[in-house]
């Protein structure tokens, strides 16, 4: 099921949370909603699921228009940052909440929530409390909660973020793999980039409140329209008055065309990759990623002085 | 250097022995202290009571508990009690939601007022109500000598203990709890009865019993408005405060240990709801 957002604002008192927003997600897609905090991307999902009224504006899904339907009216899974867990009640039931509300057959509901908990890998544990869990597996319930009703949309708020770094990316392909199997049209908010592009057929890129550009994940990499996006899905060096990537940047012995004179600070290599940290006339730190084989063909050293040049570079109209 | 090291290893377990010694010492005290003072002020002035109750001897236990005025006070007590407990569990909550939820102005100083029934002299209280609510009402309600008045001043020596328990559970309530609800197709009520209820409610239990509790022994805000009438509006408390009047101590005893056993009966009952409605917090 599609979902459209169009032209929504959004003010808490005085601070601008959502600034005439529009986007367009495909049915069946898994859309990254990347920024940094603060950037209005939770307040945006939540006014798709209705947990938020829009000071003005639209959200439409599937073609409907949504606006004024409350959130029980939307169906929509949503799954909350720290899970918003049902403490009071066994895994299975928190579950199986979403059925029961509905009326559904008891038998209906058994084997629904017997089949995600399968899902989910937490069929041994349908009679423990959410107390009783860890985060990472307090998380897979909460999704297998949002499931349950079969949602038309899911949206999951920063689902990973209170988690560690292992159970963080074993959830991530998790996500994936879950997405690939149920496909139901899925938005996701993160302040990682990393975990943006690793997941997402679709990246929007929100900054102070306004879409700064959406996209797939290679062309926002690629193609960034803004300092702001380039700077935020990767690491960027500023070169006189154009952006290059660590890796768009070779380093030589002799100076090429449009090649600017540096000194190596500290050469640290990790595995294959090699990153070799300089500063360049005016003291500007660079960055410049090489093979290992390419700093034993140089034989750089910390001190030398050398070349770097550009092998592709990008210059933004001034904001 | 071996024993250097062992030496070492021997001053940091002289140590940890030395710490664990001292946590041992420091619970018993403490265990100690609480003991003692519980033994003063609660073990021993009850055990007194009962040892009282049977200078009577059995058959005038029996006779002092089964008077037809004792016991038409034991059930009023229990009754009004119980009823002013539950209409404290449902307004009390109410309060409590309006309280931690709403905005609005004046909402400090409404905060300030829940806790003065506790600040006013229980007789001071029963002047006032009566001076409201009896003969000469300036707003046209009587309810003196009734079993009304019994109601009306148990509220209002009891109206802080549910919202005071309710109050820092429902704060603490994670309000995502209810947005997943919504977004799970939960209406309000649905998600107040399955949600909210059942997470207050070990609040709301500690609020009815202490109500229960202060219900079941007051005196002061009783004696005037309800002008003791026996088998009418006489309670307990006075009917013992009457039988003490008269010289009757055992009397009096005996109908105080049935009220105490009573009201210990109430208060494990609630105890045992409350334990079984927070198991899942024990992990």
């Amino acid at each position: 099921m599609s979902i459209e957002v169009r032209n929504v604002s959004k003010r808490f008192g005085s601070f601008t949370a959502l600034d005439d927003v529009s986007l367009e997600v495909e049915g069946g897609s898994l859309t990254a909603l990347l920024g940094p905090s603060g950037s209005g991307k939770s307040t945006l999902l939540r006014i798709i699921a209705g947990l938020e009224e829009p000071d003005s504006g639209d959200v439409l899904i599937s073609g409907e228009l949504a606006t004024a339907l409350r959130p029980q009216k939307r169906n929509v899974g949503f799954v909350f940052q720290h899970y918003a867990a049902f403490k009071h009640m066994t895994v299975w039931d928190n579950v199986a909440f979403g059925l029961s509300v509905r009326k559904r057959p008891k038998a209906e509901i058994r084997d629904r929530v017997d089949r995600l908990l399968q899902l989910v890998q937490l069929e041994a544990f349908g009679h423990r409390y959410p107390a009783q869990l860890s985060g990472g597996q307090r998380q897979r319930m909460a999704l297998a909660r949002a499931l349950a009703p079969e949602p038309r949309v899911l949206l999951l708020d920063e689902p990973f973020g209170a988690l560690d770094a292992r159970v963080r990316a074993e959830l991530r392909e998790w996500l994936r793999h879950l997405h690939e199997e149920v496909h139901v049209t899925t938005i996701f908010v993160t302040h990682d980039q990393e975990e943006a592009m690793d997941v997402a057929d679709q990246i929007v890129v929100l900054n102070a409140g306004r879409v700064e550009q959406a996209g797939a994940p290679a062309s926002l990499y690629d193609e960034p329209r803004t300092e702001f996006v380039m700077r935020f899905v990767g690491e960027v060096n500023r070169i006189g008055g154009s952006f290059v990537r660590p890796h768009d940047l070779d380093i030589g012995h002799e100076p090429l065309d449009g090649a600017v004179e540096a000194m190596i600070d500290r050469i640290s290599r990790l595995g294959f990759e090699t990153r070799v940290e300089l500063s360049g006339a005016d003291g500007e730190p660079i960055i410049v990623q090489i093979t290992r084989d390419q700093l034993e063909e140089l034989e750089l050293e910390r001190g030398q002085i050398v070349w770097v040049t550009p092998a592709r570079e990008r210059v933004f109209a001034a904001s | 250097m071996g024993s250097l090291a062992n030496d070492a290893i021997a001053i940091a377990r002289r140590a940890r022995s030395l710490g664990a010694r001292r946590d041992r010492a420091g619970a018993a005290l403490s265990l100690g202290i609480v003991t003692t003072f519980l033994t003063l002020i609660v073990v021993l002035p009850l055990a007194a009571l009962v040892w009282e109750s049977k200078k009577a001897g059995s058959h005038g236990f029996w006779a002092a508990i089964s008077s037809p005025e004792a016991v038409a006070a034991l059930k009023l007590t229990l009754g009004a009690s119980l009823v002013v407990a539950l209409l404290n569990a449902v307004l009390g909550t109410i309060t409590a939601w309006v309280l931690v939820r709403d905005d609005f102005r004046g909402k400090a100083l409404v905060n300030a007022i829940i806790d003065l029934p506790f600040a006013l002299p229980t007789i001071v209280a029963g002047l006032t109500l009566l001076a409201l609510y009896g003969s000469r009402s300036p707003i046209g309600i009587n309810v003196a000598y009734t079993r009304g008045a019994v109601v009306l001043a148990l509220l209002f020596v009891t109206l802080p203990f549910v919202v005071r328990t309710v109050q820092p559970v429902l704060r603490e309530l994670d309000v995502e709890m209810e947005a997943a609800a919504a977004s799970l197709g939960a209406s309000d009520a649905v998600a107040f009865r399955r949600i909210v209820l059942p997470n207050i409610l070990p609040g709301i239990l500690s609020g009815v019993a202490l109500a229960l509790a202060k219900a079941v022994g007051e005196f002061g805000s009783l004696v005037i408005i309800t002008g003791n009438l026996p088998y009418k509006t006489e309670v307990s408390s006075v009917y013992i405060f009457g039988r003490i009047e008269s010289g009757d101590t055992p009397a009096a005893a005996a109908v105080a240990v049935v009220l105490l056993v009573i009201s210990f009966v109430l208060l494990l009952t609630i105890g045992v709801i409350r334990h079984v409605t927070t198991r899942h917090d024990r992990g």
